[in-house]
């Protein structure tokens, strides 16, 4: 199939000149995040990996480890992450059928939520601090297992520390999108930037989703 | 391809499934139903949460050829970096080397 180039004068303000039209360039934005996540599939995958190779290893240990993690917190995060994943599909919408200050509020609302996450991952993190349970020199641990429970708690800030930096690079990103959908760059035919950023919005959520059991629900029975 | 939009009620609907099965998870962890089921039924249920949320909020479902094939390659990948690693380590314990 041949596309027709549209002349100069039916291009659309937001279609970059190396596009035929706003479906390729849309295509094209959405492939290229999909290619990123994928390699942000695999540099998690690696993080995954090795717990599963120790997990396996040190299971009773990493039982243990898991008990000192706060249940309540990180189930209230959980449900916090996922709130904000739909309000991030609801931006989505908004922008799709053009509702301005609709797209505004829930991009602002899902930064809420996102700082809420990072707000209680830092109580969290304090207490870790305050217990002694980071690892390092200041690690204090009583028991058979203080080495491979501090290599659990190794997991837990590797993983969760990795999670919080792509949540504020997320808040950076909806940062410049409400500035831009505020200034009204954003319509029912070039909506783009809000869809490929949900998708690395949803990326994240879905890292904790598997982190979440995987971290704070060992071994409760 | 025009972008497919995906109605406000899907969106609830697949956010109220998410909650639901994240209190069955919870719920879950604290019984004991033997051996390492507890696992595999938690890492089930998260894996059904990420399929809902790449499917309707991340669209999967309503997209191109090219996206599945995306998304299939880097579960492709995962599951052969998880499986081959794996099939090292929990088989080593069935030979007894001297020395391990």
């Amino acid at each position: 199939m041949v596309r027709r180039r549209s002349t100069l004068a039916e291009r659309p303000a937001a279609l970059a000149h190396h596009f035929d039209d706003m479906a390729q360039q849309y295509e094209a934005s959405h492939l290229g995040m999909w290619v990123f996540l994928l390699t942000e599939i695999m540099f998690f995958g690696g993080l995954f990996t090795g717990y599963a190779v120790y997990r396996s290893t040190y299971a009773v240990a990493f039982a243990e480890g898991s008990h000192h993690l706060d249940i309540v917190l990180g189930s209230i995060n959980t449900a916090v992450l996922i709130s904000s994943s739909l309000t991030m599909a609801l931006s989505v919408h908004a922008a799709q059928v053009g509702r301005r200050q609709l797209l505004v509020g829930f991009l602002l609302l899902t930064m809420l939520l996102g700082l809420v996450f990072l707000g209680i991952k830092t109580v969290e993190y304090v207490h870790k601090f305050e217990q002694h349970l980071v690892p390092g020199g200041a690690f204090r641990y009583e028991g058979p297992y203080a080495r491979q429970v501090q290599i659990f708690m190794a997991f837990y800030f590797s993983m969760t520390g990795l999670h919080a930096l792509h949540m504020i690079i997320g808040i950076g990103v909806l940062t410049v999108l409400v500035w831009l959908a505020w200034r009204d760059r954003f319509s029912p035919t070039y909506f783009a930037p809000i869809e490929v950023a949900g998708l690395y919005w949803h990326f994240v959520d879905i890292v904790w989703i598997f982190l979440f059991p995987l971290l704070y629900l060992i071994g409760r029975h | 391809m025009a972008p497919h939009i995906v109605s406000r009620q899907l969106y609830y609907r697949v956010y109220a499934t998410l909650l639901a099965l994240t209190l069955l998870t919870i719920g879950i962890a604290f019984l004991d139903l033997g051996g390492s089921l507890n696992t595999v039924v938690a890492i089930t249920i998260a894996i059904c949460k990420a399929l809902l949320v790449l499917l309707f909020f991340m669209h999967v479902r309503y997209s191109s050829r090219l996206t599945w094939i995306c998304v299939g390659a880097g579960v492709f990948w995962l599951v052969l970096l998880l499986s081959l690693t794996m099939s090292d380590y929990l088989t080593r314990s069935w030979l007894a080397v001297p020395g391990w």
